[in-house]
């Protein structure tokens, strides 16, 4: 089943086009990644799958329920957590926590409330003021109230945006927890090392449209091999091997002897083959380091317009 | 049937100006008590506006209608910008309440502010007069109706405004004049013609006018005539206020 149907959204700001037509299919039980740099139109996204902003054309449901017709149902099944720090300084945590889950016609849900609160370290902090909060704690509160009326699909915000070590341990603990047990979850993020640990599939935003779409580990398979970074003491690169080079330090650019190469690689298999073309050519490597493409070279070289 | 999500809504807001009494309940409440101390002093037996009627027992009345439109308008219009201000307002557009619901929860909490101060006023200042009770359903029928127009104000004004400033504007500019010249102080009979038919322009003179009967029996105009003008008022406001929370005006955007 189809948790988030997004069909050819737009959205316009008088000149500016936050969103040209995109378009994405999010599956239920999904761990699914948003990125994209500031302005790619992410958060403008979120908020028409929230009913926050309306669009200009086209159509968001969940689970079936258009965002705009069908609202009440539609924001039944999702829960948001709004990217900015906001809070009712009129309340306590508990009192917040009850309240929203009151909005969305849970008025006894204490139990549930205590175990968010339970998982997101929160449950010392039940009677305090939201105003009397650090900044963390705060973002916690978000992330519980999102969560209160146990929503099938979550919507993170920039969730770790500023918070420490511990948090984000925590929360990904209790988000993947939830992820496990059938809840759809759309992240967005700036720390592309969490995107890629979390999210099975990502969809990169720029300028307000959807420029790559995909399985994490297809993207990164299709888009860019793992590098070969080869320290030769003594010895050259065989021919051969030349087109494989990526980047190449020689004489003067390094700080030892010898020559450093780059080397792209695809499959580990040729690892192997290379080293041996390098012992045939009498090379001696004084250093080898096998580096894996991560989401952040990809981010970059799909931003550079430079990947498919 | 009430749903939960309104319920809780209306819980909320009502819980919102009672943690702050002391500002939103009781400094109004003293507020009123220094107009009638200085306006009742000065005035009480100078001004004679109805048979039989003290120049204190007219002002009360006026005071306390005073204080619950004043107050109905200060709750919903002030906790709206502030929620808008600060963006915590999104806690309550992510759910499923429908612009019915907020438009009803808001009103209501509203009026229940509104109606506290104004009965808190009254408790304190009655016993400044003989103050008598003519019609009592009257009364509550004109201080409901007032309390909802003034909450439906304030949730318009909450909607339009985007800066505390333009609140301030709309308050001082519309809501204050309106109150003060709608007879609060006097009959609008005591005026020049030209003034009197301004006043007679001017809604918030009937929800006083219609009040005020329900306490001597005797008002400036026939309280049924009152009735239809302020109920009709309302409907119009509470139209514009759920048209604007339907179509998401700057709120929704």
């Amino acid at each position: 089943m189809t948790a988030i149907q997004i069909s050819n959204v737009e959205k316009r700001y008088q000149s500016l086009q936050a969103l040209g037509g995109v378009s994405l299919s999010i599956e239920e039980g999904e761990f699914f990644g948003l990125l994209g740099p500031n302005g790619a139109g992410k958060t403008t996204l979120i908020s028409i799958i929230a009913g926050l902003i309306r669009p200009d054309a086209g159509t968001v449901s969940i689970h079936g329920h258009d965002v705009v017709s069908d609202f009440r149902a539609a924001r039944k099944a999702v829960g948001v957590v709004p990217q900015e720090l906001v809070f009712d300084p009129f309340f306590t945590v508990r009192e917040t926590l009850r309240l929203q889950s009151g909005y969305f016609g849970l008025p006894n849900n204490d139990k549930w409330i205590d175990e968010v609160m339970e998982n997101l370290d929160l449950t010392n902090k039940a009677d305090t003021n939201m105003r009397a909060l650090s900044g963390g704690m705060k973002r916690r509160v978000l992330v519980a109230q999102a969560l209160v009326h146990k929503p099938p699909v979550i919507v993170l915000d920039e969730p770790t945006a500023g918070v420490d070590v511990e948090l984000r341990q925590t929360l990904w603990k209790f988000i993947s927890r939830l992820n496990r047990e059938g809840h759809t979850i759309v992240l967005t993020t700036h720390y592309l090392e969490e995107a890629q640990a979390m999210c099975k599939r990502v969809a990169m935003m720029k300028l307000g449209k959807v420029v790559a779409l995909d399985t994490m580990s297809s993207l990164i398979r299709r888009i860019s091999g793992s590098q070969l970074i080869v320290h030769l003491k003594s010895g050259d690169l065989p021919q051969d091997l030349h087109p494989l080079v990526l980047h190449a330090e020689t004489g003067s650019q390094l700080s030892t002897l010898g020559r450093k190469y780059s080397l792209k690689v695809n499959e580990y298999m040729e690892v192997e083959t290379i080293l041996a073309r390098l012992r045939e050519s009498g090379a001696v490597i004084d250093e080898l380091q096998l580096q894996q493409a991560d989401l952040e070279d990809i981010f970059l070289q799909i931003m550079d317009g430079g990947a498919p | 049937m009430m749903s939960t999500g309104f319920r809780t809504l209306v819980y909320k807001e009502t819980l919102r100006f009672y943690k702050v009494a002391t500002q939103t309940v009781a400094a109004p409440i003293l507020t009123a008590m220094l107009y009638l101390l200085i306006f009742g002093h000065v005035l009480e037996g100078r001004v004679q506006v109805y048979p039989g009627v003290s120049y204190t027992a007219f002002l009360i009345t006026g005071l306390v209608m005073m204080s619950v439109l004043q107050n109905s308008f200060a709750n919903s219009s002030s906790s709206l910008i502030q929620s808008k201000i600060t963006g915590n307002l999104v806690f309550v557009l992510l759910t499923p309440l429908s612009h019915w619901e907020i438009f009803s929860a808001y009103t209501i909490a509203a009026m229940v502010r509104g109606l506290t101060v104004g009965l808190g006023v009254f408790v304190v200042t009655a016993w400044f007069a003989h103050m008598t009770f003519a019609w009592p359903l009257w009364i509550a029928v004109f201080a409901l109706l007032g309390a909802a127009i003034l909450g439906t104000m304030g949730l318009i004004a909450g909607i339009w405004a985007e800066k505390f400033d333009q609140l301030a504007a709309f308050q001082n500019f519309l809501i204050m004049p309106l109150t003060f010249l709608s007879g609060v102080f006097y009959s609008i009979h005591s005026l020049p013609p030209f003034w009197l038919t301004v006043s007679h322009l001017n809604p918030f003179f009937y929800m006083i006018d219609g009040f005020r009967y329900g306490f001597f029996g005797q008002s400036d105009i026939n309280p049924w005539t009152s009735l239809a003008i302020v109920s009709a008022f309302l409907v119009v406001l509470a139209l514009l206020a759920i048209r604007l929370l339907k179509s998401g005006y700057r709120l929704r955007h």
